[in-house]
């Protein structure tokens, strides 16, 4: 039996709304928060659920009670009990305390376990659930750094680096040390791991690892300033041998980052092609993290030594020198194991007059000078 | 502003004939409508000769009543402000695909995400609630003003001073590009050599002694000024919400005004609090703004619980269910709310027991929160519901906020928050709990109280079509940033390169466009209102069977609210009094104490902006002249022996012996 005329028409008629509909449905499908090809993407996916479901146990019979209370109770229904003074019940007290309570202790222990287990700083140990990560494999160290508006990633196992394209091998865990030059950024790829703040003189950390193969977005999530939009990235998770190859193309690429090289990126550039470097001068990475790239100017871990030191010694006999911090580090300035010869680490006075230091680190010669030029003159 | 060097006149400081963005046609076309629109209405002020009784009925008014009603108004003016960046930005993200770059360049549409969650939180909401808590408290706790009324018309002129700085940044200069709470370095004169960041940091400094001076106001208020037999545990709900925000505002905003004060000298002098180098650092800022910037959403939101327990009980006819337990909750939420700040920046490296217990903290939060929502439920069990325009709201607001919450408590969980954290998500988040708690809790309690304030309701037809395209529209706006921050887009993004995002842009877009119409329809709702004022009169200063004293008064209340100070017995002090046939006093009337209008508060404001403008401009001889003005004044004032008056007996008798009449009438 052919459909009938009408039928056919709902469903010419209905054709736009099917097709807003497969969108929609395609759109779902996008949801890389929710199907992401990180182990630990995967696992803050799990923990999200979890934490859903346990509030959608006392959120849904409670938007079902607003609606069953608001019609059984409306005015024009006489018939329902009316109690104008029934104002307290010690059991319902009790109830409504109590079942909150329960979830958020069960809320409670979901998130202290899962944020300890999935704590950024803490190195990856399984690159799926029950495969552990083989005793000998070490990480792929990637050294992160957010310039104004692009990033940069230094690949010091390798010795190479690249601007706005990232890639790792699947199944090897992956540990970023992460900096910017001139504001705050957060470095984040949705498919790999939830993201952490890339900040200016500090330096933050994150394990993860990639599961799949693939072609993911990455970017900048915290707004810093006019190029913020652009400041997007490729992040490939490769086979070893595709990886092996990528490796080799950037090592064929040629150019030296170099010290003046990297000055000269950290510039203020918007929507910035992808950039390779086959060399990159040592230590550039802590260099940027320590505000001293530019020759001549004092690392801020140098100088808040001297200061330390300086504190110290005037203070000996009180107080005696003042201890870290210790357990696990929140980002501090210039946070980093590996001491460094410094020009600063004599006892000078550079650090007490600001001779040769740069007033203000600034991205370029022109904000520089504009921030020179806009101090009040009194 | 372009970075480049500005020389400083010593009359005209920074500013000069470039500093007015006459090259961004948008902001030209906007003055010129601004400009029209300002002449009309001066104009039609002078025709109608409204200068004097502005003046002397409003702007110099220290009754508590009327400087309630100018917050609101203010908070609607700036709302349409802060609505408009709200568009612009809809429309702008709904366009900018496939290599577009939309109509908006980075320079203006930076300026406009900032100012439109500075406008919301700053000059939008917080004018609302404390214009609320103005007009609301002293009526409920049977006083006749607020403790220093003085005090309280200067404050509301100081919010005003703190808009008028912001709006002028509109056409003179630019705003700043650096989001709402203006994070440094990003903020410091590094990265933000212009204006924009110091119009914000006066805006917000001269609001902020506005907003902290009424905190300590209504404190007093309500500790010192309440009825005979109104003990602590038989206030109204809502006057608990109010002193328990005020104590959030009392201890949260000072850390605000040092934060801002530390930029400021980071800025103006060359500190290093929040520099990258010389031992300066950011995170330090960011600390001390959410410090201030968690409890300042409980301030938020904490008044309008109040007002949605008021409207459950009244609209129920029912005595509110667990009145101890939501005091309780109230309070709670209060001390909470101090210890959560973290959980605005898990994503910046804390460890993660540091995490955990600021998650958990957060999550705490929802114990109280949900304890609330099922004493609402409860009021609402065995009662009779009557589904006026506040009770609407109020359901639209319950099940809209448990979503919120939901998502909310989703967003504390730090692994989660990691992937969620700076997404559209969050967007769409605090745009729930702030829409579908504060805003719709103001709309409920302008629709409640309008009659107390004007003595006729406002139209119910416009006020369901305003209803209906808010609530919708909400849920249209922001269900796409929902799934949007679940495909990992992030928030304040100019263009896009992903086409499959358009779709998501374009219905939430519409979804604006259903809050421009609710916005429109509730404008047409106060207009239709005005012009059937007869027929929407209420001569019973009751309209809703209330339960609290200040539906024992007349609509409007008389300037001195209670001929006799009434003595509570009960929570529900109106309705006990009907309940036992309390008997409203017709003789015997004596003269009442009333303090006097005065000058000083706006003259004050003015100076306080005009110093605000100098220091933004680096106009330092206006600084200097404005500040020593500003203490000139200031002394001047405290010599002003003439701060009150006495309402003579007979004046009572004839207001109270007209009321008896109109009553009479009615019955």
């Amino acid at each position: 039996m052919p459909e009938s005329a009408s039928t056919l028409r709902v469903r010419t008629m209905m054709r736009p709304f099917m097709i807003l509909a497969t969108s929609l449905l395609l759109g779902g499908c996008n949801m890389v928060v929710l199907n992401p090809a990180g182990d630990v993407a995967a696992q803050q996916r799990d923990l999200l659920i979890i934490a859903t479901v346990l509030m959608l146990l006392i959120i849904v019979p409670v938007i079902a009670m607003i609606a069953l209370f608001a019609w059984r109770y409306r005015a024009s229904n006489t018939d329902a009990n009316y109690q104008p003074n029934w104002d307290h019940s010690t059991q319902l007290e009790l109830l409504i305390w109590s079942a909150p309570l329960l979830i958020i202790i069960c809320l409670g222990a979901v998130t202290w376990v899962g944020t300890h287990l999935l704590d950024p700083y803490r190195p990856i140990e399984r690159t799926v659930a029950g495969k552990p990560v083989a005793p000998g494999v070490k990480p792929l160290e990637v050294e992160v750094v957010a310039l104004d508006w692009k990033w940069l990633f230094i690949y010091p196992e390798y010795g190479f680096a690249t601007v706005n394209e990232l890639a790792a091998p699947v199944d090897r865990p992956i540990a970023f040390k992460i900096t910017a030059s001139s504001v705050m950024n957060a470095f984040y790829v949705p498919a790999l791991a939830g993201m952490i703040y890339a900040m200016p003189s500090m330096e933050t950390r994150l394990h993860a690892v990639i599961n799949k193969p693939g072609d993911y977005t990455g970017m900048s999530a915290n707004y810093s300033g006019a190029g913020f939009s652009g400041m997007h990235f490729h992040f490939y998770g490769m086979t070893d041998k595709d990886f092996a190859g990528w490796v080799a193309r950037n090592k064929a690429a040629g150019g030296t980052l170099d010290r003046a090289a990297y000055l000269q990126l950290e510039r203020p550039s918007e929507h910035v092609p992808v950039q390779r470097f086959a060399a990159v001068e040592p230590g550039l990475f802590r260099a940027a993290v320590n505000f001293c790239v530019k020759p001549g100017s004092v690392c801020t871990d140098a100088m808040m030594r001297t200061d330390a030191a300086r504190d110290s010694q005037s203070n000996a006999n009180e107080h005696g020198p003042m201890p870290m911090p210790g357990g696990h580090p929140m980002p501090m300035p210039g946070h980093s194991p590996v001491p460094q010869p410094s020009p600063a680490a004599k006892p000078d006075t550079a650090g007490l007059t600001g001779a040769d230091l740069p007033r203000r680190a600034a991205p370029s010669a022109g904000v520089a000078l504009a921030a020179t030029a806009s101090q009040p003159r009194l | 502003m372009s970075p480049q060097f500005v020389p400083i006149s010593p009359i005209f400081g920074r500013f000069t004939i470039a500093s007015l963005p006459l090259q961004e046609p948008i902001v030209v076309g906007t003055f010129c409508a601004v400009a029209l629109g300002g002449i009309a209405l001066v104009a039609a002020l002078t025709w109608f000769k409204l200068w004097g009784y502005l003046w002397k009925e409003w702007f110099t008014s220290v009754d508590h009543k009327k400087i309630g009603v100018m917050y609101m108004v203010l908070g609607l003016v700036m709302l349409l402000r802060g609505f408009s960046d709200a568009i612009m930005m809809r429309a702008q993200q709904a366009i900018a695909f496939h290599g577009s770059e939309g109509y908006l360049n980075a320079h203006h549409y930076d300026q406009v995400f900032t100012a439109h969650g500075v406008i919301m939180i700053f000059f939008v909401a917080m004018p609302f609630v404390t214009g609320l808590m103005n007009f609301v408290v002293p009526l409920q706790i049977g006083a006749r003003d607020v403790s220093f009324p003085f005090l309280n018309n200067f404050s509301f002129w100081m919010t005003a001073g703190g808009a008028v700085i912001v709006m002028m940044s509109l056409f003179v200069g630019e705003f700043a590009r650096t989001g709402w709470l203006a994070y440094p370095p990003l903020s410091g004169v590094a990265y933000s050599p212009g204006v924009g960041v110091d119009y914000y940091i006066w805006a917000l400094q001269v609001a902020g002694v506005g907003t902290l001076l009424s905190g300590v106001n209504l404190i007093a208020t309500i500790v010192k000024l309440r009825a005979p037999g109104m003990t602590l545990m038989r206030m109204p709900i809502f006057t608990w919400t109010a002193l328990c925000t005020n104590i959030l505002i009392v201890a949260a905003f000072p850390v605000l005004t040092a934060v801002l004060a530390l930029l400021s000298l980071d800025r103006y002098v060359g500190t290093d609090f929040f520099t990258n180098t010389l031992g300066g650092n950011p995170m330090m800022y960011v600390n001390l703004i959410w410090i201030w910037g968690h409890p300042e959403v409980y301030i938020l939101i904490l008044p309008l619980f109040g007002v949605f327990s008021e409207v459950t009980s009244t609209f129920s006819g029912k005595r509110l269910f667990g009145y101890s337990s939501m005091v309780y909750a109230t309070v709670v939420i209060t001390i909470l709310s101090y210890l959560v700040w973290l959980h605005h920046f898990f994503t910046m490296g804390s460890g993660a027991s540091v995490n955990s217990f600021f998650g958990i903290t957060t999550m705490v939060i929802s114990i109280p929160t949900g304890a609330k929502l099922f004493n609402w439920l409860f009021t609402m069990y065995r009662g009779r519901i009557r589904f006026d325009l506040p009770m609407l709201w109020t359901v639209a607001f319950m099940v809209t906020f448990v979503i919120g919450g939901m998502t909310g408590v989703m967003l504390a969980v730090p692994p989660a928050d990691f992937v969620l954290h700076n997404s559209l998500f969050l967007i769409a988040h605090f745009h729930n709990v702030i829409i579908g708690g504060v805003v719709f809790g103001v709309f409920a309690a302008i629709n409640f109280w309008f009659p107390k304030a004007f003595g006729f309701r406002l139209d119910p037809f416009w006020g369901k079509i305003s209803f209906v395209c808010w609530v919708s529209g909400f849920w249209v706006a922001f269900t796409p940033l929902y799934i949007m921050g679940l495909m990992g887009v992030t928030r304040r993004l100019r263009t896009f390169d992903d086409p499959s995002l358009q779709i998501w842009f374009i219905i939430a877009a519409f979804g604006a466009v259903l809050i421009a119409i609710g916005i429109g329809a509730l404008l047409i709702q106060i207009a239709v209102s005005i012009l059937n004022r007869d027929k929407l009169r209420d001569t019973t200063g009751d309209p809703w069977h209330g339960r609290t004293l200040e539906w024992s008064t007349s609509s409007p209340p008389p300037e001195y609210n209670f001929a006799f100070t009434p003595i509570v017995h009960d929570t529900d002090a109106w309705w006990d009094m009907q309940e036992r046939g309390a008997v409203r006093p017709t003789s015997g009337f004596k003269a009442i104490h009333m303090p006097r209008s005065t000058w000083a508060g706006i003259v004050l404001a003015g100076l306080s902006v005009a110093l605000g403008v100098a220091m933004i401009w680096y106009v330092w001889w206006l600084a200097i002249a404005s500040f020593v003005a500003l203490l000139g004044v200031a002394i001047f004032h405290t010599f002003n022996y003439k701060r009150d008056y006495h309402i003579p007996a007979e004046d009572v008798t004839r207001v109270e012996n007209e009321r008896t009449r109109q009553l009479a009438a009615e019955a």
